[in-house]
């Protein structure tokens, strides 16, 4: 596959997202992903940050604007070879209920096809990746499973067949606090390990500057901001003295 | 109710004759409505512009009488006629519309978020049909055969008025020698048979539940 000589991966161009002719999700979006970064898209509920990430590996069809993978629109990829190129982690049910750890983290490989002695092996060192035993693990049902663990394997399902990209919408964002603390640091360390190119939606602004290299705030399906994490502290817009207000209230109240 | 018993053990062949019989009428009945009726629950889950038709279509065969029905087959030709054949496609029809229905409520069921994670890891139509949607689905389709093979038995007993046998012939016998014993020989198997049936298919479903 074929990279921009920039190093962008993602590229936005103008995306927009009608539902039925009707009301238009978002609008107007552009932005780029480069290769190895983090893009988080942060924002309210119904800011449009799903939609954004779902435009990516085409889940929802394009009504305006172009998105690029790899420097060719989506629309002249194939949607299913676009998609097993692209990890996607999502909250909660995102595991199949009647497959085992282990047939959910194999499930993007067997599609592809490899050989069944291949994917075991490939998920065991997958499940050991993200922190879960494969000889406890490997047999159990979803259910079985704590939240953490879930997202954990969740985790592991998406990296199973090496995509160079991730979507990633809200995935620590069912858990209890503690375990979302320790599983964002530990995503953090294994990311920086992997070096995928990840789009990562959250309306979490901690976990924004904890993740992000870079932080795409979304306002009613519009671009407000977009910075690192530092300059982002520090943007004039409105919508985000709003979600950095949060954050310095909390600090405020634990002083 | 010993009178009865003496009847049965007197023709315990007989009895065994047409219970087989019986079973091989509903059995054949539901290996057709099966055949054809999962996979139009699967294209009307699929096209729902086809979904009204295809139900309505059930609906209305469900709505004739099933004597009238076993009757209005007999002169179709091919289909027809005086004997089992007509009696099993009867029972076929009458099957139908449990399957189909069950089987698209089984598919449509099935939470969008999860098909929508499958989607999202490039599963293909064909994939998502066959490792999701039916697997998921599955309870609600077994519980739509069930239901469906229950009901074929107790209706097979009508196919003895077009001369198909089963356990039905010694109710029909019994109506006109008007012997209840004989009536019984033939509505008791019938019933635990009826049983037996939803015992069975009953616990396929459970053992599916408890696994997912």
């Amino acid at each position: 596959m074929r990279s921009q000589p920039d190093g962008t991966v993602i590229e936005c161009q103008r995306v927009g997202y009608r539902i039925g002719g009707g009301r238009e999700l978002v609008s107007d979006l552009s932005f780029a992903v480069g290769r190895g970064e983090t893009l988080v898209l942060l924002g309210r509920s119904g800011s449009g940050k799903t939609t954004t990430l779902k435009r990516i590996n085409r889940l929802l069809e394009p009504t305006a604007g172009e998105v690029r993978v790899e420097g060719r629109p989506t629309t002249e990829w194939d949607p299913i070879r676009l998609r097993r190129h692209i990890g996607y982690v999502i909250q909660e049910v995102g595991l199949l209920p009647h497959l085992t750890v282990e047939e959910n983290v194999g499930l993007v490989p067997r599609l592809e096809g490899w050989e069944a002695g291949k994917v075991r092996d490939r998920v065991r060192e997958m499940l050991a990746l993200v922190g879960l035993d494969p000889e406890v693990f490997a047999k159990r049902r979803p259910r079985q499973l704590s939240g953490g663990q879930r997202q954990r394997v969740g985790v592991a399902r998406a990296l199973a067949a090496d995509p160079p990209l991730l979507l990633m919408d809200e995935p620590f964002g069912a858990l209890d606090p503690v375990t979302r603390a320790e599983l964002q640091l530990e995503f953090r360390k294994l990311k920086e390990r992997l070096g995928k190119t990840i789009v990562f939606v959250t309306h979490d602004v901690r976990e924004a500057l904890l993740l992000g290299t870079r932080i795409a705030l979304l306002a009613a399906g519009k671009l407000a901001a977009l910075h690192p994490p530092a300059e982002f502290l520090r943007a004039p817009h409105p919508e985000v003295a709003a979600f950095v207000s949060v954050l310095h209230e909390l600090e405020d109240r634990s002083r | 109710m010993s009178r009865l018993l003496d009847f049965l053990i007197r023709n315990r062949n007989e009895v065994f004759a047409r219970s087989l019989e019986h079973m091989g009428l509903v059995g054949l009945a539901m290996l057709f409505a099966i055949a054809l009726g999962i996979p139009l629950g699967i294209l009307v889950a699929r096209q729902a512009a086809l979904r009204r038709w295809v139900l309505g279509a059930a609906n209305i065969i469900q709505t004739v009488p099933s004597l009238a029905l076993f009757g209005f087959l007999i002169p179709v030709p091919l289909l027809g006629g005086i004997g089992s054949r007509t009696a099993v496609v009867a029972l076929a029809l009458y099957a139908l519309l449990p399957i189909i229905r069950n089987t698209y409520a089984g598919i449509s069921g099935v939470d969008p978020a999860v098909v929508e994670a499958a989607r999202g890891m490039g599963m293909t139509g064909r994939q998502l049909l066959w490792q999701v949607e039916i697997p998921l689905g599955m309870g609600v389709i077994l519980a739509g055969i069930r239901v469906a093979t229950v009901i074929s038995v107790g209706m097979a007993t009508i196919a003895a008025a077009i001369g198909a046998g089963g356990l039905g012939t010694y109710i029909f016998r019994g109506l006109a020698m008007v012997n209840n014993q004989v009536i019984l020989a033939g509505a008791i198997p019938a019933a635990l048979l009826a049983l037996v049936v939803d015992w069975v298919l009953g616990g396929a479903e459970r053992r599916l539940r408890r696994e997912q």
